[in-house]
């Protein structure tokens, strides 16, 4: 709460402060990214959240300004700052779609760029994890196969384990074979419902991370399909969302660690 | 956006966007999610000119049966008009 005669945030509270910062990304490009970070002051891990196809958009701000509520230092990278500096998200995504998606070597890059900015805050306890949601999903697993951290959060990503259609202008290849250069826990969200990936290759993930002896922990929501976490779509869906919110804040909570007090 | 199925062809004509009216080079036609309309897919059409910036668009996403009856009063628009002798290139 806000006390009311010094407009001081007191420390016990769950504020935060959110807004639009720059990060070193792949190749030291400047990119833009959103950071969230509580208020309380003792030390704590950082999550980089990855955007979804449609783009660097509001859904994921509020996402992000969540993971600080939650008790974690949090930073969107705009994955799509260099082909669309400026422009709206649906217009930055409509042209990264069309080019076939973002390059996996750059994503990498990008990531890494935003989990030192993490770990060079004053509140960082050092540790930091990766979320990331549709096409960051995939992204966020290629990540933790590429790069030391410390969790990470697979949502629906698709073309893990499935390669795209041939008429795909997606240029994105399935990931599997980096299974065994995991370098921290998983936890992968699925829909029962979604073909993209379709439970086999949840399946298929899960038997490829264990036959690497790496930790691997999934759920598959019957009643729900893809893009059960976003809110402003018919997708939506409640039981698996809130499920999925309390299973990520304790799983970054047991990995990362939070600020408490 | 996750079925990526994308046909794009060159456009020839103009558009009204943010900043006005330009000229149009291409058109992206795909059937994913939507950003704004209800349905869970819907057909998408975006007239583009890449040259000015992903901002030269004109966006559209369409229920699938509205899609389609465009699509079906976009021939029958033309071919009806060549029929009147009006010249039509095709």
């Amino acid at each position: 709460m806000i006390d009311p005669h010094h407009h001081a945030v007191l420390s016990s509270d769950d504020g935060i402060v959110a807004g639009t910062v720059e990060i070193d990304g792949a190749g030291g490009d400047r990119l833009e990214a959103y950071l969230a970070r509580p208020v309380r002051p003792d030390a704590r891990g950082g999550v980089v959240v990855i955007h979804h196809l449609p783009g660097y958009d509001a859904a994921t701000k509020e996402i992000t300004r969540r993971f600080a509520v939650l008790g974690f230092d949090a930073l969107c990278p705009n994955l799509y700052s260099r082909e669309a500096p400026g422009a709206d998200p649906d217009d930055a995504a409509a042209a990264v779609r069309a080019r076939g998606g973002v390059p996996d070597d750059r994503l990498v890059g990008d990531v890494a760029g935003a989990a030192e900015h993490l770990r060079d805050l004053p509140s960082s306890n050092g540790r930091v994890g990766v979320i990331g949601y549709c096409s960051g999903g995939r992204h966020a697993f290629l990540a933790a196969c590429s790069l030391q951290l410390d969790a990470a959060v697979d949502c629906y990503g698709a073309y893990v384990v499935e390669t795209p259609a041939p008429e795909s202008p997606l240029r994105a290849q399935p990931l599997l074979g980096l299974a065994d250069q995991l370098s921290c826990p998983l936890l992968g969200l699925f829909g029962a419902d979604d073909q993209h990936p379709d439970p086999a290759a949840v399946e298929q993930l899960v038997q490829a991370l264990r036959a690497a002896d790496k930790p691997v922990e999934t759920v598959v929501y019957d009643g729900a399909g893809h893009a059960f976490f976003a809110t402003d779509r018919p997708s939506y869906r409640p039981h698996a969302a809130v499920d999925g919110w309390q299973r990520i804040s304790s799983f970054f909570g047991e990995h990362l660690g939070r600020a408490v007090s | 956006m996750c079925t990526y199925l994308t046909e794009t062809l060159a456009a020839d004509g103009s558009g009204k966007g943010r900043d006005g009216w330009f000229r149009l080079s291409q058109v992206s036609v795909y059937y994913d999610h939507p950003v704004h309309a209800s349905p869970e897919h819907t057909l998408n059409i975006d007239f583009l000119d890449p040259a000015r910036g992903p901002s030269a668009r004109v966006a559209v996403e369409l229920a699938a049966p509205t899609a389609r009856r465009l699509a079906e009063a976009i021939l029958q628009t033309l071919d009806g008009a060549a029929a009147e002798g009006i010249e039509v290139p095709r």
